[in-house]
């Protein structure tokens, strides 16, 4: 049976991507351009046996979303700029109490109020640092309304495997937007639910972590009547003023992430294998990147387009593969040179490494990528 | 027979961190007491807290516990609630975690009248921090931020909770153990948003600042200037300076938040 072709703005496929993925509670902010989701959320949870609410701030929408996970129900919260500033501290709280859930950033521009209706792409270090302290990151970015969907399953899927909260980091330009998608069928995209406990209630110890380093999660209600804590804590969940064993869970939650950097880390490798000229984009940029590196080819120029489908943990075990091959790195964001950085760290001067930053509100255009192509012959 | 409240405690947590005499203790006992009249079972019990020294109590308690952070207590809980109404949600926290970063929580909690039952634990002063001015801090007071004396004018917990749409709010006092049971246990039994504010003395935070004696002192000048709330009502303003009502102060009944989501959403 051919799959529901439908014409969805790149917002409302992240609502469907939620529902596919078993989402049940969304507790949101209104703010663009992220709005849709939480509209779209509003209408078809209900339909599902889910809930929405719509919360007095967007402190209290990150708190609630942790407050449903927590309850056993896959949750989630979308937001702007303005908004995951004031997200960070109960993002923090989810990190360190390691609670499964969803947040959606539609990258808006400017600090402040910015540009709200216009796009960017200047949260990308926020998504990994925003929050104080240290702390493992899962980012996700998508560059077409398709991967709107899919990424979104996806971040379900991470969220609840790793036990932790995963960033869907998207923008105006592919939040708004329309395109065709193929709606998957049920069965056909996986789904993953989080381990939960099978012990014996009174041996249930929530942060004592199993092979792959994630503690099996219980749900509040379900007999297994445990602390939960901001505070560092031992594997009991309760605050501890230990600093070698705070040090060792921070490491450990680290390591869930790192260790599984091959299950975790998406990337799109586009005419990359004999590319003297490799052109590193993620998000709205990357559309602008693949047309440019498909009118290069037809001109002879040997590029390519490498895209990060997960942002953070960032993808150097692939990019690795280039340094020393490639002459050159062209990094377009729109932003003021942000993951440039963290090329330049992978490739450590051993190709030039230059960026094409925009912050007017404006795409960045395959023309803008073709003639920095250009200038490299 | 002496009550046992072991049932409820978390076995290895005692002592707790409150220091001594800290009216909190006390509260605990009498909120034991109350859950245990309820019958409610324990698995079905969440108890959400913020940042401070009330805060603290949810570790010690047997239930399914959360422990968030500063002023976001009844965010959390909401959240709770919401995903799974089934489950008897309290949420706890100090006048300065509730009422000053926490206080747009605590009036939209209130607005929204979810079945979630709140404690403000109120001893006038920011305790962990080690005795700062709060919301509740009454004028002219000495405080660690305020050794000029504090010039902010105090919130009436229990009034801002009636003036926000909570449909059970309640005031009692350390000094009021065995009453501060049974209105713990109308509260934990009213359908609907429910606040009871809870008068404690800090001795170390604020007495010893402010002159107030030894904590024996501090709980009977709870005792010398409670006014039950029937009394209340028949005092003039000027009877009333410098006293406070205590017992029931407000009750109506009134749909409560997620009945009435599901029954506007079509959920069964």
């Amino acid at each position: 049976m051919a799959r529901e072709i439908r014409f969805l703005q790149g917002n409302e496929a992240v609502c469907e991507g939620a529902l596919y993925a078993g989402c049940r509670f969304y507790a949101g902010y209104p703010i663009t351009p992220s709005t849709e989701i939480a509209e779209g959320l509003s209408a078809s949870l209900p339909k599902v046996g889910g809930r929405f609410i719509q919360m007095e701030d967007e402190l209290a929408a990150m708190a609630a979303t942790i407050g449903g996970s927590i309850a056993g129900k896959k949750s989630m919260t979308a937001t702007s700029g303005p908004g995951m500033s004031l997200k960070m501290e109960n993002l923090g709280y989810g990190y360190l109490t390691e609670i499964p859930c969803v947040i959606v950033n539609v990258m808006r521009g400017g600090p402040s109020t910015g540009l709200p209706t216009g796009p960017g792409q200047s949260d990308v270090m926020q998504a990994k640092w925003g929050t104080h302290g240290d702390h493992p990151a899962i980012v996700l970015t998508p560059s077409t309304v398709q991967e709107q969907l899919n990424e979104t399953v996806r971040a379900f899927n991470l969220a609840e495997k790793y036990r932790m909260p995963v960033i869907l980091l998207t923008d105006e330009i592919i939040g708004h937007m329309r395109e065709a998608i193929e709606i998957p069928e049920p069965g056909e995209l996986e789904v993953i639910d989080r381990k939960r406990p099978t012990c014996d209630p009174k041996d249930y110890k929530p942060y004592k972590p199993e092979a792959d380093l994630v503690p099996p999660m219980a749900d509040f209600g379900s007999g297994y009547r445990y602390h939960i804590t901001g505070l560092n804590h031992a594997e009991d969940g309760f605050p501890s003023n230990n600093g070698k064993m705070a040090q060792a869970d921070e490491i450990r939650q680290e390591n869930k992430v790192m260790h599984h950097y091959d299950d975790i880390v998406k990337v799109e490798e586009f005419e990359c294998a004999d590319a003297e000229i490799i052109v590193f984009a993620y998000g709205s940029s990357a559309r602008s990147a693949k047309e440019a590196v498909i009118k290069a080819r037809e001109e002879g120029v040997k590029v390519g387009l490498f895209r990060p489908l997960t942002l953070w943990p960032f993808p150097e075990k692939h990019l690795e593969k280039y340094v020393g091959k490639t002459k050159k790195f062209i990094v377009p964001e729109l932003n003021l040179g942000m993951i440039k950085l963290e090329v330049d760290r992978v490739v450590k001067g051993q190709a030039e490494v230059v960026g094409i930053n925009k912050i007017d509100s404006d795409p960045i255009t395959p023309v803008e990528i073709m003639d920095e192509i250009r200038r490299s012959k | 027979m002496a009550y046992d409240y072991s049932k409820y405690l978390r076995a290895g947590k005692i002592p707790h961190i409150w220091c001594p005499g800290c009216g909190y203790g006390i509260i605990m006992k009498s909120l034991i007491r109350a859950i245990d009249a309820t019958g409610i079972d324990k698995d079905d019990i969440v108890l959400t807290s913020g940042i401070g020294c009330a805060s603290r109590l949810p570790g010690y308690m047997d239930f399914n516990t959360l422990h968030t952070t500063h002023g976001r207590s009844l965010a959390f809980a909401t959240g709770v609630k919401v995903a799974n109404p089934k489950l008897k949600v309290i949420a706890l926290g100090g006048d300065g975690d509730m009422t000053a970063i926490g206080g747009n929580h605590f009036i939209h909690a209130c607005r929204r009248n979810i079945d979630i039952t709140c404690f403000v634990f109120n001893n006038y002063i920011y305790g962990m921090t080690g005795g700062q001015y709060s919301p509740t801090t009454p004028k002219n007071s000495k405080a660690t931020t305020a050794p000029y004396g504090n010039a902010d004018n105090q919130f009436d917990i229990a009034q801002l909770a009636i003036g926000a749409g909570a449909t059970f709010v309640a005031r009692t006092t350390t000094y009021h153990a065995v009453p501060m049971e049974k209105l713990i246990k109308q509260a934990l039994d009213h359908k609907g948003f429910s606040v009871v504010e809870i008068m404690a003395g800090c001795p170390t935070g604020y007495g010893r600042k402010n002159k107030q004696g030894s904590p024996a002192n501090m709980i009977l000048w709870q005792k010398e200037n409670a006014v039950p709330a029937n009394k209340a009502k028949e005092m003039s303003e000027e009877e009333m300076a410098g006293k406070f009502a205590i017992g029931v102060l407000h009750e109506v009944q009134k749909a409560e938040y997620v009945e009435a989501y599901d029954a506007q959403v079509g959920l069964k």
